[in-house]
């Protein structure tokens, strides 16, 4: 099944609170990673790829950078007549607060649901990084008969509370409960597919019971009369739940394999053109197992590296095992090591920063040392 | 009926550029790589839109299929406007019958409908196959302060290379007062770029005699200038001191793009306030490896280096394997160069496969006859062989086997 019937919903704020260094100036949709994305060009490629093309973005808070980042949505073919990309901005009415679960986000945007007449819905956060394949998420929701799929995976569950899940027969969910980091767990990726009829319905019926917690509604209650089942996702996954694995996960892309099961040819990931120039490496540039995005200017080395567009690396500067990100200036002779850098820092010559890989030294966006 | 523009631009992009051999086999020149992640043409689209000039006409006739892709619908140079934006004029059926693009000023005599319907007071004629950065505006500007019909675009050129152009003779107030088309003797340095500004109400009725002259050739820089000159109207030159190159030839390609790499070569392309704006895949970061060795260099996204590569530009999606050297040379979009392949003073096309420890090329010092030096050249889409040998100068055509297949 092709997801031309298949509405799309995307949460960017959901996980917010998990990686707050990079949050507070924005949303966890539109925190930079691998270079030259943003964590929401993930379910947004993933989507476009299977044909979907109308694709709801529920915002909460601090969604400016993450609308200049989607733009009209142009970049994902989004840009439509029919359908396309609609960023919803929360909705109070006069004494309601912001909405602060994704089932009082989702009544936010029940007016947009309501005038959608696709049957399914594919609900998805931007605090996982994945290149799945919904069509088979679809195909294996027919064929089961399911009333909900989830997409889980398997391995360490993530630090911040996840849905993990026992199965019964036949893919079948049988159990599920919030646990904490849990070895050897089939978790949550957060995706979930179901006929949007039936996600109108349970959240009606939930909101009028007071109730806000979707995972009560769409999970545990879900689990007494309806079909659950689980679809396993096997290829690369990492999620976003702290600096730590937020910093694993960009160092994992210098490994060819992880990053070939990423980033495929035949299910590319559409990103924000920027226009740079090509990266130029100077006379005496050193660069060994980096990724290097255009704009960069390189002058001195750089290992273990993920550098963002039009980064400047300085002369006799050494840059080891950082994430650099968009127009950051590191100066002549500067060393750097385990280094968050966000976008446009400027880090003066001849300075030293360390931190480790356990604790990488972030620095926020536009500080000056 | 369009809303009157002051401005719009034709460009001329029907040229062949059968100097570049097999480089342009299938392509029209302006749509040749450069630079990484350019094509030609985004050199005068990009000055028309950071000039202000959102209406143009892009002439096309030799092999359009890549180039018409290439240009969709200008959306990469913010050129898809529902008032003007960019439009492929390329030749069609009338009622008289079917005609090619004579020359360059017939070119845009078939078009004179295309330009009425915007109306506009002036039209900027350009070369569709130079690489440059320029302010149409400002020659816009210079055009009115002189009350022109036609504004040349003017470059002094080094007196041993004046030869190949079109020359200009100025007096103290820009005005030319003589013409000279390549001459063997070179009285004058000052070049036409090829570039012209034209109040269209001229241009018009001298594009309608030009063309009921049987004996003209319907070329701008023969027929339609010197006409215009001897019928005494105003011609202007405005002077261009940046960086400009018509890259006609193998090696002028070659040395335009390694200009990208010398910093004393005035061609900035990093300048946010004049991008030159190009349409590209979508790639990830390109990845060099440990044990890679990049200088001197510029590499694009998609692009994964585990060899050594210098003083070189790779495009798009390009592979250099381990062991491999890739020296003052330019590798196309998709190209894989495998293990053990050394590449020197070349250039190797869009997907092309340079098997395990082929040569292609050579360093000039290398050679025994240096007369007999030049760039190797690998057309689109070839495979070069296990250990396969592509000599200085040669241009390869056709699939090389190698030595495990003879």
């Amino acid at each position: 099944m092709r997801g031309n019937n298949v509405l799309g919903i995307i949460f960017p704020n959901v996980g917010d609170e998990d990686l707050s260094e990079l949050t507070t100036l924005r949303s966890m949709g539109s925190v930079p990673f691998g270079g030259r994305y943003r964590l929401i060009d993930f379910p947004l490629s993933a989507m476009v790829e299977c044909g979907m093309s109308k694709i709801g973005i529920v915002t909460k808070s601090n969604y400016q950078s993450l609308m200049d980042h989607v733009g009209s949505g142009r970049a994902w073919d989004l840009s439509r007549k029919n359908g396309g990309l609609m960023i919803i901005p929360p909705f109070n009415t006069a004494g309601a607060g912001l909405h602060s679960t994704k089932l009082e986000a989702l009544s936010c945007a029940a007016d947009f649901l309501s005038h959608c007449d696709e049957e399914y819905i594919l609900l998805c956060d931007c605090n996982v990084v994945c290149n799945i394949d919904l069509e088979e998420v679809f195909d294996f929701h027919q064929k089961k008969g399911a009333d909900i799929t989830v997409v889980y995976t398997h391995g360490t569950s993530p630090e911040a509370k996840t849905l993990t899940f026992s199965f019964g027969e036949d893919d079948r969910i049988t159990g599920s409960r919030l646990a904490d980091e849990t070895d050897d767990a089939d978790f949550s990726t957060g995706i979930f597919f179901m006929r949007k009829a039936l996600l109108e319905r349970l959240a009606n019926n939930a909101l009028m019971m007071n109730e806000t917690s979707f995972e009560n509604v769409f999970v545990f209650e879900a689990l007494k009369n309806l079909k659950l089942f689980g679809y396993r996702y096997e290829g690369y996954f990492r999620a976003m739940d702290n600096l730590r694995s937020y910093f694993e996960a960009n160092m994992s892309l210098l490994d060819k394999d992880n990053r070939h099961s990423l980033f495929k040819s035949e299910k590319p990931v559409y990103t924000k053109n920027r226009d740079d120039v090509p990266a130029i490496y100077g006379l005496n540039a050193q660069v060994k197992n980096s990724l290097v995005t255009d704009g960069c200017v390189i002058e001195g080395t750089v290992e273990n590296c993920l550098l963002s567009h039009g980064v400047h690396i300085g002369k006799g500067a050494v840059v080891k095992n950082s994430i650099i990100m968009n127009n950051s200036y590191i100066g002549d002779g500067v060393k750097l090591d385990c280094v968050i850098a966000d976008k446009e820092v400027v880090i003066k010559p001849g300075k030293t920063l360390c931190g480790d890989p356990s604790y990488p030294v972030f620095i926020g966006k536009k500080i000056v040392i | 009926m369009s809303r009157k523009h002051e401005c719009i631009a034709m460009l001329l992009a029907g040229g062949q550029g059968s100097r570049l051999g097999v480089l342009t086999k299938n392509i029209a020149k302006p749509a040749v790589p450069y630079g990484g992640k350019y094509r030609i043409i985004d050199f005068p689209l990009s000055n028309c839109v950071n000039s202000g000039i959102y209406t143009v006409g892009v002439l096309t006739q030799y092999q359009p299929l890549e180039l018409n892709d290439y240009i969709g619908n200008g959306h990469a140079w913010d050129l898809d406007r529902s008032d003007g934006g960019v439009h492929i004029l390329s030749p069609y059926q009338q009622i008289e019958g079917t005609e090619w693009y004579k020359g360059t000023a017939n070119a845009i005599y078939q078009n004179i409908n295309f330009i009425d319907r915007y109306d506009p007071d002036y039209v900027a004629v350009l070369s569709g196959d130079h690489i440059y950065k320029m302010d149409y505006s400002k020659m816009l500007a210079f055009h009115k302060e002189k009350d022109a019909a036609c504004t040349i675009a003017m470059l002094e050129v080094p007196w041993e290379e004046a030869s190949r152009f079109g020359l200009m003779f100025v007096n103290d107030d820009g005005e030319i007062t003589e013409f000279e088309e390549k001459p063997k003797n070179p009285r004058s340095n000052k070049a036409s770029m090829g570039v012209y500004m034209f109040t269209w109400k001229k241009l018009r009725q001298y594009l309608l005699d030009d063309e009921a002259n049987p004996d003209s050739g319907n070329d701008f820089g023969h027929d339609v200038i010197p006409a215009m000159h001897s019928a005494g109207e105003r011609l202007f030159a405005f002077p261009f001191d940046g960086y400009w190159k018509d890259v006609g030839t193998i090696d002028s390609l070659w040395e335009a793009n390694l200009d990208l790499l010398n910093p004393k070569v005035d061609l900035d392309l990093t300048d946010s306030s004049w991008k030159i704006y190009s349409k590209s895949n979508p790639a990830t970061p390109h990845y060099i490896s440990s044990g890679a060795k990049v200088q001197n260099s510029m590499i694009t996204e998609g692009c994964e280096v585990y060899g050594d590569v210098d003083f070189s530009v790779l495009f798009s999606g390009v592979t250099i394997e381990e062991n491999a050297v890739v020296r003052d040379s330019i590798i196309m979009p998709n190209a894989v160069i495998k293990s053990g392949a050394v590449i020197q003073y070349a250039i190797v096309a869009e997907n092309s496969v340079v098997e395990e420890n082929a040569a292609v090329g050579q360093r000039p010092e290398d050679m025994e006859n240096v007369e007999d030096w030049g760039v190797a050249v690998v057309g689109a889409g070839i495979k070069i062989g296990k250990g396969a040998v592509v000599a200085p100068k040669m241009m390869v055509e056709e699939d090389m086997k190698g030595e495990d297949e003879k």
